[in-house]
């Protein structure tokens, strides 16, 4: 008889680690479920026994999560790891993938979509008797496609670029449908396509889903590929100002989704005059933008604070959000009733979208 | 060996660990500091870099014709929340983790 699969989940909330032992009772294979409360125990339990697949929280006081699987990735390189956290910012995915985790989902997620997160676990602990290949590789998005559609794959391609997320659902190698930033259909097929990088994780298969796309896959690249090469080499005049019109009118309709008064894109003095969305006298606020990041930059040197992520202001009339991003300043004024802990993650959603 | 070991002792590396700066220190339109709950191990130099930077941001704004209640910087490691107080300033320092949740 198959002996089977032992799981870790290391968590310092034992209340959670009872649930994910409940949770994790339901999956077809019956794996052995092991807990530990802190790192040292985890680390320790993986050094005497042989596990298939380690679930880990990422917020743990002494030695935190990333640490743990920066650990775990060179001692057991052939572990499977599963993060599962209630930090929804979107760098710590990007972190924990760097790092060659399996699988980042978060903690409110599983306990909505439970059956998804169990499908998930369950194809990572049979994945090893299926054969086929693990590692990190960096392809185009185009190829990624092409694959899961020359495979004849039924999966959902998770695509993240920092806080921007999109999805495409496949299935039996057809695409099905796409959707990002409140887009859906072929529209939000060439957005994804316009991407130039992020990440990539593939879900099980939704076979339910509606089907938006129906033209062949290779028709759509096609016109992809067309439409970004007049982007950026348009032949005719006509063809500048229909770009041009449908790079505003995108960049208007962020501004208005995300709920932000204005954008400034500031570059680097002396390059360029800045980009301006939603204002008109502009200068002003570009030069106190640039001024401050400045100061702030020195002030961090100084102090040894770390690298300067980025500023948050309040006035009476407006509060200003000033970061760095590819060489770039932005600044973008929200109205004063707008969430203030939230202005930085709408600011890197933004910001995002605006130079992808 | 015991030779050796004074050699050793005389140019160990002395790079000192400083921690990061915790509390609050108000400083007046001159940019000198009036109170601080700092613990007095932290530079007062360095205080004063803090407190000019943060006078320098608020003048720059009034410069602009925009008038600023709060900033707070973002660091790495570490929370600048400065508030204006009538060309002066009372500043809040808090480190950061990579963990850390945004203050509420």
């Amino acid at each position: 008889m198959e002996t089977p699969h032992k799981i870790l989940i290391l968590d310092d909330d034992a209340d959670w680690l009872e649930l994910c032992r409940e949770i994790f009772a339901q999956l077809p294979s019956k794996p052995e479920i092991r807990t530990a409360t802190s790192s040292s125990r985890a680390l320790g339990m993986l050094d005497s026994e042989s596990f298939r697949l380690l679930i880990c929280d990422l917020k743990m006081p002494r030695m935190d999560g990333l640490q743990v699987l920066s650990v775990v990735r060179r001692r057991f390189p052939g572990l499977r790891t599963i993060v599962l956290s209630g930090l929804e910012d979107e760098e710590f995915r990007s972190r924990a993938y760097a790092l060659g985790v399996d699988l980042f989902w978060l903690k409110s997620d599983m306990q909505q979509n439970s059956k998804m997160f169990l499908d998930c676990i369950e194809s990572l602990l049979g994945r090893d008797s299926d054969g086929g290949f693990r590692g990190i590789q960096s392809k185009g998005l185009m190829d990624i496609i092409q694959m899961e559609c020359l495979s004849r794959s039924s999966t959902v391609l998770r695509i993240t670029r920092g806080p921007l997320i999109a999805k495409l659902w496949f299935q039996e190698g057809e695409l099905f449908d796409a959707e990002v930033e409140g887009a859906r259909g072929e529209a939000a097929f060439r957005r994804i396509l316009a991407w130039r990088s992020g990440s990539f994780e593939n879900l099980p298969a939704e076979p339910d889903r509606e089907r938006t796309i129906t033209k062949p896959i290779n028709a759509l690249l096609l016109e992809s590929a067309q439409a970004m090469d007049e982007n950026a080499n348009p032949g005719t005049e006509t063809q500048f100002f229909a770009a041009s019109h449908r790079e505003t009118t995108w960049k208007l309709s962020l501004l208005a989704r995300e709920g932000a008064e204005f954008v400034i894109s500031i570059p680097p003095e002396g390059l360029g005059e800045p980009e301006v969305f939603g204002i008109q006298a502009s200068d002003h606020l570009a030069a106190w933008a640039r001024n401050s990041l400045e100061i702030a930059r020195r002030l961090g040197e100084k102090i040894e604070a770390g690298p300067l992520s980025h500023l948050v202001a309040n006035g009476m009339e407006k509060q200003l959000t000033v970061l760095s991003h590819s060489k770039k300043s932005y600044l973008v004024g929200w109205p004063p009733a707008a969430d203030t802990n939230q202005l930085f993650e709408q600011t890197k959603k933004l910001v995002a979208s605006w130079d992808s | 060996m015991g030779f050796l070991k004074k050699f050793a002792r005389l140019f160990r590396s002395r790079a000192a660990i400083r921690q990061l700066p915790v509390g609050s220190l108000t400083m007046n339109r001159d940019g000198q500091v009036i109170t601080s709950t700092v613990s007095s191990m932290y530079p007062k130099s360095l205080l004063d870099e803090i407190g000019r930077a943060v006078l320098a941001l608020f003048g720059e704004a009034r410069a602009a014709q925009l008038p600023l209640a709060e900033v707070n910087i973002h660091f790495g490691s570490l929370l600048v929340t400065a508030r204006e107080l009538r060309g002066g300033t009372i500043i809040f320092l808090q480190p950061q983790s990579a963990l850390s949740q945004p203050p509420t």
